[in-house]
């Protein structure tokens, strides 16, 4: 790989990708989270055999025109107690994987691109030349982290995450998954809890695996629309005479509605003075802000609750806009640009851009919380509650009082394990599915292959 | 291609199957002159560093397209057409074998030639341009009829978005896999359903960009191939020394390696990010010192500029690690930042030594939240600039002129009329780089007896 910048490390994702403050990446609730419940639950309750069968995408060498070595062609990186961190991990088949966890009990276990080759030996490979260590294929993926939205949300910050604030990222799985769904065509999808504040989505089909680094970074620049920090003030610029029909559909059948119910219920963001002189400062006409403010600091103390008042204040602020919005092109979709910077997804665009990037698997436990990154429905996001994920010690202590199987094949929901559901919902949203596309694929190349050598066939 | 002495050169093509805009897919089999080849590839680097220097600006498109016209009239025309297309297609191949032999050039050329392209292509008319789409065995097909009545409310939502106050369409859209129109999709300016985008007619430059970058990109690639293992040795009395030449003198300096204003030590740094950093380094380097801590892209922007200026790896691990253990200890740093930092000098991993960013790459970052790196020309709001300005000592008055530049987009304009106002001369060449602007800035404050650059 011949870039101008330096190969996305392990090492910088575990630079940036943590935003917390607290620099001790100690276990924080022992009670949650400690080396003796991992080895259980590595022991008896991950899922090796559908992560490999995932991984594998079809390639389990039943069929001739299957690669057998596919899987061990992926990348995988343990991170293990103490912050070792271990890249370029990569394994024969699902049983080798399974061995190499048993082993060393990773609190974290990532997952990177295929390779051209084995990654475990890439050094045996010269740089140039054509036998070149180089990604070939990789999903499609977003990260989606509550703490990218702190200068919009009141209720928490940090590291902390609550049922007022998660919503935001309910609407976010909205977005993102309808659109690659209707606009770019994707079938495949995979949205996992990332264990604490955010989410994780995994685009799995074959287009989306062969995409270059220019055309994610198109992808991820697609939904790209807050482009703030502290050095701007408004950080939502819609140009132009209307929105684009993917913001446009976002706004009427998400955003929109979202702003003024939920968002406005759980965040009252303009009830006191310090939260909506954030909003009058993203509206670029001095006299409009001057206008609302007066309206607002002179406002007799109504009886009117936190919501209510920031209900109205939103109407005026709208109503004034409308009325105005011929003054200046910048205010002509102001109304909108302040309900996508409360709304719209903030992608980590670093994340989805390039092949090499390694993203924590699913059905991992996170060290912080001892909640399991478990997926998600986004057909029913609404009822995903962060808080009510199961947690290591959960599970073990089902596991001990012996009540319900283990067995997630069960038939009967009720009897299912906690674990066991969200296993179950893995397999039959989304495995199977994706199984039956892939092994369409594998036959139908492996057709045309025979066809194109018959033809080339001369004496 | 042939390369021949001192005969008269007999051009083998048909004049009639000719294509206006030539798109260098192989080699033509004539004979050329040794000095044209020289000659030749002389004249296209001149219009491929005249383009360079026009991106450089920010010029947008429409000048672009005006420029690459007077450079190309200027270095490449002839009285005859088949002449001038002769040349065309031999200095491109001339400087294939100049620019492939190293990352940095490959990356150059290829940069090059594709806006050269981009601009000789937007310069075309409609039916040449489709020619030319033709020419890659492109197979977009038309949208038509019902399907693009269907269509038409949101494609003219997509032209009311990119500035058009009314919503009439063109007539012509061609449907194409999204994967092929990169920067249509990341702009926004293209409608997609189920993985389709309908570009207009007059997007047809992104299509065909795209196709051409892809298939210089992978020629660069087997040119050097061919050049390593058997050019390069067999003409070596002959072809190689002219292709050695041509590459050196025409690129900018790197900053790679500092000159003579290199020792700056750890004590004085403080004064001379004050004194001599330019505007978006100095905004890195205060924050660094109020928060002890910078995301990613600032490392990078800061750190390396400073390797540039003449800090040493162990100065610099000095530094950054003074800044960072106030915030996560030393402990953390030595395992989390250190090693950037010396993979940054070349001490680690690949062992490339990085070069310093220059202006184009720094304003065309993204910083995002918590980002604190790019251009602040750019990527600051005005009041905000306004007041950074105003701590580096720019009066009102020079004040407007810069923000004049930033208003018109003129990012590289409005520093260098920064350092004009700071240090009260003029600077003809343009900032390009902050280094640059640092060793000027030195040059004015520190002046020593003029010495040969390095």
């Amino acid at each position: 790989m011949t870039r101008e910048e330096p190969e996305t490390r392990g090492e910088d994702m575990m630079i940036d990708a943590p935003k917390f403050t607290n620099p001790k990446p100690r276990i924080e609730n022992p009670d949650e989270f400690n080396v003796h419940y991992l080895r259980i639950y590595y022991g008896k309750l991950f899922p090796y055999t559908d992560i490999h069968k995932w991984l594998s995408y079809g390639h389990d060498g039943k069929h001739p025109g299957c690669d057998e070595f596919y899987f061990g062609r992926r990348e995988f990186s343990f991170t293990l107690e103490n912050d070792v961190y271990l890249r370029y991990k990569s394994f024969k088949n699902a049983s080798a994987m399974e061995d190499a966890i048993k082993v060393n009990f990773p609190y974290k276990i990532d997952i990177g691109a295929v390779y051209s080759v084995d990654p475990d030996k890439r050094h045996a490979y010269a740089q140039s030349g054509t036998n070149v260590f180089t990604p070939v294929e990789r999903e499609l993926v977003f990260d989606i982290d509550i703490t990218d939205y702190d200068d919009v949300r009141y209720c928490c910050s940090g590291a902390d995450v609550c049922s007022k604030c998660w919503p935001l990222m309910t609407v976010a799985i909205k977005v993102i998954d309808t659109s690659l769904r209707e606009d770019f065509g994707f079938k495949h999808i995979l949205w996992v809890f990332s264990g604490r504040r955010g989410v994780h989505c995994w685009v799995c089909d074959v287009k989306a695996r062969r995409l270059t680094n220019e055309q994610r970074s198109a992808v991820a620049e697609y939904f790209r629309v807050y482009k703030g920090n502290e050095n701007n003030a408004r950080k939502v610029a819609l140009m132009g005479h209307s929105l684009h029909p993917f913001l446009a559909r976002s706004y009427v059948d998400f955003l929109k509605d979202f702003f003024e119910g939920e968002l406005q219920a759980n965040q009252s963001i303009f009830s006191s003075k310090e939260k909506y002189e954030k909003i009058l400062e993203m509206i670029s006409d001095e006299d409009i802000q001057l206008e609302l403010r007066e309206k607002w600091e002179n406002a007799a103390r109504s009886s009117l609750s936190e919501e209510a008042t920031s209900l109205a204040r939103w109407e005026q602020l709208k109503n004034t806009l409308y009325s105005k919005k011929q003054k200046a092109p910048s205010l002509r979709m102001c109304v909108e640009e302040i309900v996508f910077t409360f709304t719209y997804p903030r992608i980590d665009l670093e994340v989805s851009k390039q092949m090499n990037h390694l993203l924590k698997a699913p059905f991992c436990v996170h060290p912080k919380t001892g909640r399991v990154c478990v997926p998600i429905d986004p057909k029913k996001c609404d009822e995903f509650d962060p808080l009510a994920v199961p947690t290591l010690s959960q599970l073990i202590e089902e596991i001990n009082s012996g009540g319900l199987k283990m067995d997630v094949d069960d038939d009967d929901e009720s009897e299912r394990s906690l674990l066991g559901k969200s296993v179950s919902f893995f397999r039959s949203s989304f495995l199977e599915p994706l199984l039956k596309s892939c092994k369409e694929d594998i036959e139908s190349s492996h057709k045309s292959n025979i066809d194109k050598s018959k033809d080339s066939f001369s004496w | 291609m042939e390369v021949i002495r001192s005969q008269k050169r007999t051009a083998s093509n048909d004049a009639a199957s000719i294509p206006t805009l030539p798109l260098y897919f192989t080699a033509p089999p004539m004979e050329v002159r040794l000095e044209e080849f020289e000659l030749f590839a002389i004249d296209r680097l001149r219009v491929l560093k005249g383009v360079s220097d026009g991106l450089a600006r920010g010029k947008n498109p429409k000048e672009m397209d005006d420029l690459v016209s007077t450079l190309w009239k200027e270095h490449m025309r002839h009285s005859d057409v088949s002449e001038m297309l002769n040349k065309d297609i031999i200095s491109h191949f001339v400087l294939r074998l100049v620019y492939c032999r190293s990352d940095e050039l490959k990356k150059w050329f290829l940069s090059m030639e594709t806006a050269l392209f981009r601009h000789r292509f937007r310069l075309q008319n409609f039916e040449a341009q489709r020619a030319t789409v033709g020419e890659f065995g492109l197979q977009y097909k038309a949208v038509t009829g019902a399907e693009l009545e269907s269509l038409k409310e949101k494609l003219g939502q997509v032209v009311r978005s990119l500035g058009q106050i009314s919503p009439t369409i063109e007539t012509i859209y061609y449907k194409v896999p999204f994967e092929e129109v990169p920067d249509l999709v990341a702009g926004r300016r293209v409608f997609i359903q189920k993985g389709n985008a309908f570009v207009a007619g007059s997007q047809l430059v992104s299509l065909v960009v795209t196709q051409f970058r892809s298939h210089i990109s992978k020629a660069l690639i087997l040119t050097n191939r061919k050049w390593t293992t058997t050019i390069r040795e067999r003409e070596k009395d002959r072809l190689t020394p002219i292709v050695e030449g041509l590459s050196s003198s025409y690129l900018g300096p790197d900053y790679s390696q500092s000159n003579e204003y290199a020792d700056i030590s750890l004590k004085d740094i403080d004064q001379v990010a004050k004194s001599s950093f330019p505007l978006c380094m100095r905004h890195l380097f205060e924050k660094l010192r109020e928060d002890h801590h910078l995301k990613h892209g600032g490392r990078m922007q800061l750190g390396l500029f400073l390797k540039g200026v003449g800090l040493k790896l162990e100065d610099a691990l000095a530094f950054w690690r003074a800044e960072f253990t106030k915030k996560v200890g030393s402990e953390k740093f030595d395992k989390e930042y250190a090693y950037s930092i010396r993979h940054n000098y070349g001490k680690e991993g690949k062992r490339t030594d990085y070069t310093p960013y220059a202006c184009q790459k720094i304003i065309s970052s993204a910083p995002g939240v918590g980002d604190h790196h790019g251009c602040p020309y750019r990527h600051f709001s005005d009041d905000n600039l306004r007041a950074a300005l105003g701590r580096m000592g720019l009066s009102s008055r020079g004040m407007e002129d810069v923000m004049d530049k930033v208003r018109n987009k003129h990012y590289q304009l409005a520093c260098t009329m920064t350092f004009e106002a700071v240090y009260g001369t003029t600077c003809d060449a343009g900032i390009n780089h902050p280094n640059q602007y640092f060793e000027e800035s030195q040059k004015i404050l520190k002046p020593k007896t003029p010495t040969a650059p390095v």
